[in-house]
């Protein structure tokens, strides 16, 4: 087909994703585009949105990519544009000191794809992520885009393309990991019209951020696969619901939209096969819960968006009581490159009852923070150690939380536990979206169980009683532990509530909402215990039960650390001792930050 | 009310409604648009809506204080939005929290009495690699350390709050 062009000679990429912009990347672009225009060499000036963070790279944004020669410039500046254009676009040099590197050999490399970051890793879902310009759909055709769609309408019936999504065993990527082929088949199979077609882009896990990545960096991608969906279930409607804080995520999807139009992937008689097929775009209102399918169903109808009870699925009675599928982002995104390369291909990565690979946040107290893409079955070894390069600051490693709020925490001892759906639910924690948050010596497990059981409980709809009295009584005793006023029999009837909440909860928030204390009771009761029994935080984070002082063989008398108090807690004269009022003292652990020394100690057992 | 707002000029919110089609389920988007319009829902806007879209005002209302991107108080001019999803929580995103509260004064929720700053907490903002991350008008703050709070509003026009 024509549409399907061959690659330019050279191209600048200037990474335009939230993290970069941040950093001034705009005015790199323009700069570029400014000195190009009257360039008689042949380079595209581009802006392709990067994922916010891979690499932990956005805090050495703004990034500038060359193709093909595949060079990566990091905290690129305006004034440095010149010089890349002059030696590296015109004279073929690569610049030195702008190339990155790699933290795990401490070498400088042309290309991140040299480093352990990158090579152990495998993009479906990512593919085009930084690699595209978003807002150029020739770019997205080039590397293979709606190759897959016209082969679903030329070549294939749209029980066909059910089928190969039922071989393939993608299950879903939003949280539950239902099978999306089963789930399609369903939806066809009844009998009532209009179908609907729905993409959850709410994202509503605190620290994940792949969905607003891709909608961000690759939107035809999710366009793509929802049009190969529809056809496959007969929907002539779709709509994709978006968080209302992502507004690069907005503004992409909506251009992307737009042109998929204007090329006739969209609308009446999509590439000329008389299937047509239409998407809009729903605002989220900024409500948790309305991630939950019920819930985003009642808000795109525009109701509060509360769940309801399961026992009608909505590929039978969904939007408007009508048959619908609803997947996330990632799971669209996977769509096209099934269909291109076929459920053999994809079923052959992966694990056995987990196909293809996930993409992970990988956030926390990890060396690389960013987004990856690993195919299921990785340990969570390689991904937090070679890939993440270890924990920062010579700290011990003390417990990765994957799945959201309602996700669990895995301590140290299971780092060799290979990640898939079925071994991440084994050990009380769920897949979920891909949030993975890692945990070092510094983080106190009781308080992240109180910091999720409040997430939650402010969350929660209210509509249903467990759910919303559940939480609010656990969070009373987790934030009463944290407090040094925790009893003995505390334990219990946490339990005792989760057990509560888990069997008697009408969504999957309040079933799965015991998850983050269960899971850290688990594995870490004994540091529930010390806060009960000794009323002690040994990580130092909860203030009633932490106690500041300076070690007197250890302070060298610099002052840094009174200079830096906003309490003024601490006194003493420079080149001697100096000494933390504990009265004064406000816990803000500014010191401890600060010394160079490792002056500043926590104890703990204060008398409440 | 003890504070009363003077009427507002409602001119946009028709304009806002001619844009839709008259059918309830633009509701959200109507009132996000009302939102960013104005700051705020302001109650006479939502009286027009009740009559354009004939639906209770108790309805709108329920809609306003469910999703959290609706807000019924006008908000200050400045609106600080504090992450305070895991990632950032992990990385003393309260840090940030408690020293913007101690220098401007208000809780989150809150705004400063001349209508300057409003204060929130937001749970991730998606840019958890950057993190702790604070919005301030939707320019990213990125790896916030407490101390930078200061010179932060200061460059703001907070000069006389707290101690800056
Ligand atoms: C409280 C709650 C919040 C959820 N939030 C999201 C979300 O933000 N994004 C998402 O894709 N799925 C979310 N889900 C899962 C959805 O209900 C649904 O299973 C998913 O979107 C289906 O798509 P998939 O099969 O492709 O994963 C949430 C579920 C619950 C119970
Ligand atoms: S947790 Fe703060 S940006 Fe994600």
């Amino acid at each position: 087909m024509g549409i399907f062009r061959s690659r330019p000679k050279r191209t600048v990429l200037v990474c335009c994703g939230t993290g970069c912009l941040a950093n001034g990347s705009h005015g790199v672009y323009r700069e570029f585009e400014r000195m190009l225009k009257n360039a008689d060499q042949p380079v595209r000036v581009k802006a392709a949105a990067k994922a916010t963070g891979c690499n932990g790279l956005c805090e050495m944004g703004p990034i500038v990519k060359i193709l093909p020669d595949d060079i990566f410039y990091c905290r690129v500046k305006v004034p440095d544009v010149e010089e890349i254009v002059r030696e590296t676009l015109a004279g073929g040099r690569v610049v030195e000191r702008l190339l990155y590197t790699d933290p795990a050999t401490g070498k400088k490399v042309k290309s991140h794809k040299d480093t352990a970051f990158y090579k152990n890793q495998l993009k479906i879902a990512l593919r085009n992520i930084g690699e595209i310009d978003p807002a150029n759909i020739d770019d997205y055709i080039q590397r293979g885009g709606y190759r897959a769609l016209e082969k679903a309408l030329s070549k294939m019936k749209p029980e066909d393309v059910t089928a190969e999504m039922e071989k393939s065993g993608l299950r879903g990527r939003g949280g539950a990991g239902f099978p999306t082929g089963r789930k399609w088949r369903h939806c066809a199979a009844s009998d009532d019209t209009p179908r609907y077609v729905l993409c959850n882009g709410d994202e509503g896990d605190p620290g994940a951020f792949m969905d607003r990545s891709i909608m961000e960096g690759d939107p035809h991608s999710i366009i793509e696969g929802m049009v190969i969906g529809a056809y496959a279930v007969g929907s002539r409607q779709g709509f994709i619901y978006i968080r209302d804080e992502y507004s690069l995520a907005l503004k992409n999807m909506s251009a992307a939209i737009r042109q998929a139009k204007e090329q006739g992937f969209l609308g009446e008689s999509i590439m000329g096969s008389g299937f047509g097929f239409d998407l809009s775009i729903v605002r989220g209102g900024g409500a948790f819960v309305c991630g939950e399918s019920s819930a985003l169903m009642a808000s795109i109808e525009g109701r509060v968006g509360e769940p309801r009870a399961k026992y009608i699925h909505a590929t039978e009675r969904g939007l408007w009581d009508k048959p619908t599928v609803l997947n996330n982002v990632e799971t669209w995104a996977n769509v096209p490159v099934i269909i291109d390369r076929g459920s053999d291909w994809f079923s052959s990565i992966g694990t056995g009852g987990s196909k293809g690979t996930k993409v992970f946040s990988l956030v926390g107290k990890v060396q690389n923070t960013g987004l990856i893409e690993v195919p299921m079955g990785i340990s969570l070894r390689k991904i937090i150690f070679d890939i993440g390069g270890g924990i920062p600051g010579g700290k011990a490693f003390k417990a990765v939380q994957t799945g959201g709020p309602s996700g669990g925490c895995i301590p140290g001892s299971m780092l060799d536990l290979k990640v898939d759906f079925e071994s991440l639910s084994g050990a009380g924690s769920m897949m979920g979206s891909g949030g993975m948050i890692v945990m070092d010596e510094d983080t106190c497990m009781v308080e992240v169980a109180r910091y999720y059981t409040g997430f939650l409980a402010e969350e929660s709809c209210g509509k249903c009683l467990p759910c919303r009295e559940g939480l609010r009584r656990m969070l009373g005793i987790l934030n009463d532990i944290c407090a040094g006023r925790g009893h003995k029999e505390d334990v219990d009837t946490l339990l005792e509530i989760c057990e509560a909440l888990r069997e008697a909860s009408l969504c999957g928030l309040g079933k799965t909402a015991p998850n983050p204390v269960e899971t850290t009771l688990r594995y870490f009761r004994e540091e529930y215990l010390e806060h009960i029994r000794d009323k002690r935080c040994r990580a130092g984070v909860c203030p009633a039960l932490t106690q500041y002082y300076i070690e007197g063989s250890l302070c060298r008398g610099c002052g840094l650390c009174a200079k830096n108090c906003p309490a003024g807690a601490i006194t003493g004269k420079p080149g001697d001792k100096y000494t933390i009022d504990p009265d004064l003292c406000i816990k803000c652990g500014r010191c401890r930050q600060v010394c160079k020394f490792g002056a500043v100690s926590i104890g703990g057992g204060a008398a409440v | 009310m003890d504070f009363v707002k003077q009427r507002e000029d409602l001119a946009p919110v028709r304009e806002i409604l001619d844009g839709y089609p008259r059918e309830q389920r633009f509701l959200l988007a109507i009132l996000q648009d009302i939102q960013k319009t104005y700051g705020y829902l302001p109650r006479e806007a939502l009286e027009t809506v009740r009559l354009h879209l004939d639906v209770p005002l108790s309805r709108l209302y329920s809609m306003a204080t469910f999703y959290k991107a609706l807000s019924l108080k006008p908000k200050g001019e400045y609106v600080i939005k504090v992450c305070d999803g895991t990632a950032c929580h992990i990385k003393n995103s309260q840090g940030l929290l408690d020293e913007l509260k101690r220098l401007l004064g208000i809780e989150p929720g809150e705004t400063t009495v001349d209508g300057r700053f409003s204060l929130e907490t937001v749970n991730c903002l998606g840019s958890c690699a950057l993190a702790p991350v604070m919005v301030i008008n939707d320019v990213y703050y990125a790896k916030v350390e407490p101390d930078k709070i200061r010179e932060i509003l200061g460059m703001l026009g907070g000069k006389g709050y707290g101690d800056i």
